[in-house]
């Protein structure tokens, strides 16, 4: 009999629970460059529970962003979807845990990811199923990063959502200059022109972030740029 | 991407595709659990009234097609029993690892209507030809595929589709039989008893078989579900094991079928259906039809060839 998940973690426990997947004490950036924006989603902003993980009308977050997901793993362990038995199984064949999520696998985790570009259509259609099924006040909140946006069907879903005034969506994109064609004119840019508010955040800052999801007029889809330091080339 | 399909080329009198615009918003309104997705193509053929009732479940994403799967991807995981509709090629081939990813992989549902059949448009080409599909789905795993021959039988099966849970392919064409000949459990029809083989025809190509197979003394099958696939009346029928199977898109799509209904069995099979090397013409489907051998004439001579070719 396995003792339930340990729910009183903080932001300052999950480099710990990070080093249980990877075994590593020193962490990469780009291995953590979702991990203050995962935390401040879940510690501050989305109303998710492990025990309410089948409510339809429970807020969504979508990692589209599939690749590097231990830092996605840690804030549900340390949120309680997850046990650190579980966290420690990271990529075996008997875990739930791969390097890219399965939903299948994982309740809670509301995507399968992996292939890029694929969480902004899913986000799309789960922010029409929730206005179409009166669960108008849950949130949808999709984060990609700023290479990941190079893929061509991210922006059929960021047109179509700003025509369709999705206002219960945000799109999180975690820049890290990994793009190798680069934004001219800024990631923002491109979602403002399409219809979306934009802020602009330092993706370390707890309490910025917390403002960037919270600040959003309401009336559109929001996007949040979350800039982190540059992926080491 | 495309151009409004030409409805002139089409039969005289509702085909299976204006029957699909017609009742789409009856489904909706009769079910608050369904949801359709369009990518422009069909929005217009949409009487407006109807569609403004269930607005917030008819949604027109533009000419985006893997926004419209994973539009639907993401219905089906608020609850929803998303349709999704284009021409086949933009349905399954343009975004088919939405198809894979957004549905499959997510462990949803969904009932994606293509339309134009493998060439109900000849005058449009390649680009437009949607003959692929079916042999595409088959890469993937839990279709089940519907290849209603007549727009009763695509109105049937539409409405058994919208009513589960799984993924549903249902190809509309513009082809059809005289008259609707499906039985109403997915099983695949006795048309004729005979001695020497059985054909299969699929869909819209029963009529034709029919005729072609007069006097052949052979069974003649009629399946309008062709995923999953009916062996176990195949099997029940069989006489001589020479099966022949007749498919309005690629050739030798359901061959594997065959052969694992019949494992065990000795048994030949050939594959009749549209060739596939790109032809590069335009024309008239008859015109095409001849071309890969599946005219009224093609059939009775390659059917009669195989037969003959069993000694």
């Amino acid at each position: 009999m396995n003792a339930p998940p340990r729910t009183d973690y903080g932001h300052e426990d999950l480099l710990a629970l990070l080093t249980l997947m990877t075994g590593d004490e020193k962490h990469e950036p780009s291995a953590t460059s979702t991990l203050e924006t995962i935390w401040v989603l879940y510690d501050r902003i989305l109303r998710v529970d492990p025990a309410r993980v089948d409510d339809p009308g429970r807020d969504r977050f979508l990692l589209s962003k599939g690749h590097g997901p231990m830092a996605y793993y840690a804030v549900l362990a340390a949120k309680g979807f997850l046990t650190t038995d579980q966290l420690r199984g990271f990529g075996g064949f008997d875990s739930p845990l791969g390097y890219h999520p399965d939903r299948t696998l994982v309740p809670g985790v509301e995507i399968g990811s992996g292939s890029l570009g694929h969480g902004l259509g899913l986000a799309v259609g789960t922010a029409l199923g929730l206005r179409a099924t009166g669960h108008d006040d849950a949130a949808v909140v999709v984060l990609v990063g700023d290479a990941e946006l190079e893929e061509g069907s991210n922006l059929e879903a960021i047109q179509y959502a700003g025509r369709a005034r999705l206002d219960r969506l945000t799109t999180v994109v975690i820049d890290n200059s990994s793009a190798s064609l680069g934004w001219p004119g800024g990631i923002a840019a491109r979602f403002a022109l399409e219809g979306w508010s934009t802020v602009e955040v330092d993706g370390r800052d707890l309490d910025k972030l917390e403002q960037a999801f919270t600040s959003a007029p309401g009336d559109r889809p929001h996007a949040v740029i979350a800039h982190v330091e540059p992926k080491e080339r | 991407m495309t151009s409004t399909m030409d409805n002139e080329t089409i039969t005289s009198g509702e085909n299976q595709r204006d029957r699909f615009y017609r009742i789409l918003p009856q489904l909706l309104a009769e079910d608050d659990r369904l949801a359709a997705v369009l990518a422009e193509i069909g929005a217009s053929y949409v009487d407006s009234a109807a569609a403004r009732a269930v607005s917030d479940r008819l949604i027109n994403v533009g000419i985006r097609e893997q926004l419209l799967i994973g539009v639907a991807g993401g219905l089906a995981l608020t609850g929803l029993r998303p349709i999704a509709h284009t021409f086949a090629p933009f349905l399954i081939e343009r975004p088919f690892e939405q198809v894979k990813l957004d549905l499959g992989h997510q462990g949803v549902g969904a009932v994606l209507v293509s339309a134009g059949g493998s060439y109900d448009w000849p005058e449009g080409g390649e680009t437009h030809f949607g003959y692929r599909d079916v042999a595409l789905l088959d890469t993937l795993q839990d279709w089940t595929v519907h290849v209603p021959g007549h727009p009763d039988e695509a109105e049937a099966l539409l409405r058994t589709s919208v009513r589960g849970d799984g993924r549903v392919y249902v190809r509309l064409g513009g082809d059809a039989n005289s008259r609707p000949l499906a039985g109403r459990d997915g099983r695949m029809q006795v048309l004729r008893r005979g001695t020497r083989g059985t054909v299969i025809a699929v869909g819209p190509m029963a009529d034709r078989t029919v005729a072609a197979t007069e006097g052949l003394d052979v069974t003649v099958l009629y399946a309008a579900t062709i995923r999953p696939f009916d062996g176990e009346t195949l099997r029940a029928t069989l006489d001589a094991p020479e099966v022949v199977l007749v498919e309005p898109y690629l050739r030798g799509t359901s061959i594997a079928e065959v052969t694992r209904s019949l494992a065990g069995i000795r048994h030949r099979v050939s594959g009749l259906g549209i060739g596939p090397a790109e032809a590069r013409r335009y024309g008239t489907r008859a015109e095409h039809d001849v071309l890969h051998g599946i005219d009224e004439a093609g059939l009775r001579r390659q059917i009669t060839d195989f037969l003959d070719a069993a000694g």
